[in-house]
């Protein structure tokens, strides 16, 4: 199971990201667990300044931006 | 090149749909029609070109630019990359304390996060197409001069206890920048998702601003800007900032209201005083900025912004006869 972590203080852009990939996985098959980190804290410790930032399985993975549809597949896929 | 938009405004709006060119109708048309296809596609083009040098100009790498530099090269390079550095909003937390955990000071962190909304790349290119070069010029000048000096301020006044304390105790990982395709692939599908997110996220804004700056171009008549708002009346300008300051509208949204207001006459330093003062100030931003920032800090912010706003004002309207 893939583990996904969505790091955003809860603006639309981290909320569109997290859906995108609940959404991806869904239509693909694929399990996954997703949460939502909006502790600046914590989002801070995985070295993401620019949010929406996407952790996979504890590693970043994206920062900055809602990611790319066929990006999130791409993370599903492999 | 441009003119190709103010052309196609003529045809569409005078010989196809055959309105009278010197009606109010025809005038706020033919503004609606030119800057609506003018600045979308400006818009597109800058963003599109900006999304291309993305490995460079990542707020991440902000911070590795700055950290280290003297103060006074700090401050410089804070604003010139507030202005280049595009970011969502909602990173203004996130940002503001990475900086501060990089060691840069309170001052040139605030620098940064004022230029940012107030210059941006893609409202200089456009603000230069539809008013001019000495416009932009002016613009970016004083925008950068109030985020250097608001800084320059909260150090001078040693303002960081005005930092939340949790701030200080966040320990951040090593810089994460997520997996970049460097690809000319990568890049202009990089590209493209620039465009689509931020023209998705301002297009309101721009349409707004446009329908504002139609009506005062075909409808106000120009006695009442001459009559209230010309240089001679010392009220104008702080009236401007005051009616500003609760108004929201992003940089680019904000250039065609500007453009009717320069050409009914209103001075250019009200206008920019204006114009700053809707952009640089928003509600939900000292929302977001009050989970780092004391109020007593936000309300410094506001009100240094606000008599910042108005001086420069008054100064380019001393300047500019």
């Amino acid at each position: 199971m893939k583990n996904f972590k969505v790091l955003g203080p809860g603006c639309r852009n981290c909320l569109t990201a997290a859906k995108l990939i609940e959404e991806q996985a869904g239509k693909l098959g694929v399990a996954i667990q997703i949460e939502k980190v909006t502790d600046m804290a914590a989002i801070l410790g995985y070295g993401v300044m620019s949010t929406p930032g996407v952790v996979l399985d504890g590693k970043v993975v994206h920062v900055g931006s809602v990611p790319a549809v066929a990006q999130v597949e791409q993370w599903l896929r492999h | 090149m441009l003119e190709i938009f103010g052309n196609l405004a003529d045809t569409m709006i005078f010989s196809w749909m055959g309105i009278e060119s010197d009606s109010a109708l025809g005038q706020s048309l033919h503004f609606f029609v030119e800057d609506t296809t003018k600045i979308f596609f400006l818009l597109v083009v800058i963003i599109f070109i900006m999304g291309l040098f993305r490995t460079l100009l990542a707020p991440e790498r902000v911070r590795g630019y700055i950290e280290g530099k003297s103060l006074g090269a700090g401050y410089l390079m804070a604003v010139i990359l507030g202005a280049i550095t595009p970011f969502c909003s909602c990173s203004s937390v996130p940002l503001f304390i990475g900086f501060l955990e990089g060691g840069i000071p309170v001052g040139v962190t605030m620098a940064f996060l004022i230029t940012s909304p107030l210059v941006n790349e893609v409202a200089v290119v456009i603000l230069g197409s539809i008013m001019g070069w000495k416009m932009a010029t002016v613009y970016v000048v004083t925008g950068m001069s109030v985020g250097i000096l608001g800084g320059i301020l909260i150090d001078r006044f040693h303002l960081e206890r005005w930092v939340e304390a949790y701030v200080w105790t966040i320990r951040m990982g090593a810089v994460a920048m997520g997996e970049v395709d460097t690809s000319l692939r990568g890049r202009i599908r990089y590209a493209w998702g620039e465009v689509r997110g931020i023209v998705g996220r301002i297009w309101l804004y721009v349409i707004g601003g446009i329908g504002v700056g139609s009506a005062l171009h075909g409808y106000v008549p120009q006695e009442l800007f001459v009559q209230y708002a010309a240089a001679d009346n010392p009220f104008a300008v702080p009236a401007a900032v005051l009616m500003g300051l609760p108004l929201y509208s992003n940089a680019t949204g904000v250039i065609p209201v500007a453009e009717a207001l320069l050409a009914k006459g209103v001075p250019i330093g009200t206008v920019i005083a204006f114009m700053m003062s809707i952009v640089g100030i928003s509600v939900p931003e000292f929302i977001m900025l009050r989970k780092v920032l004391k109020p007593q800090m936000l309300v410094f912010f506001g009100i240094y912004m606000a008599i910042s706003f108005t001086v420069v004002g008054y100064l380019l309207n001393a300047i500019f006869v």
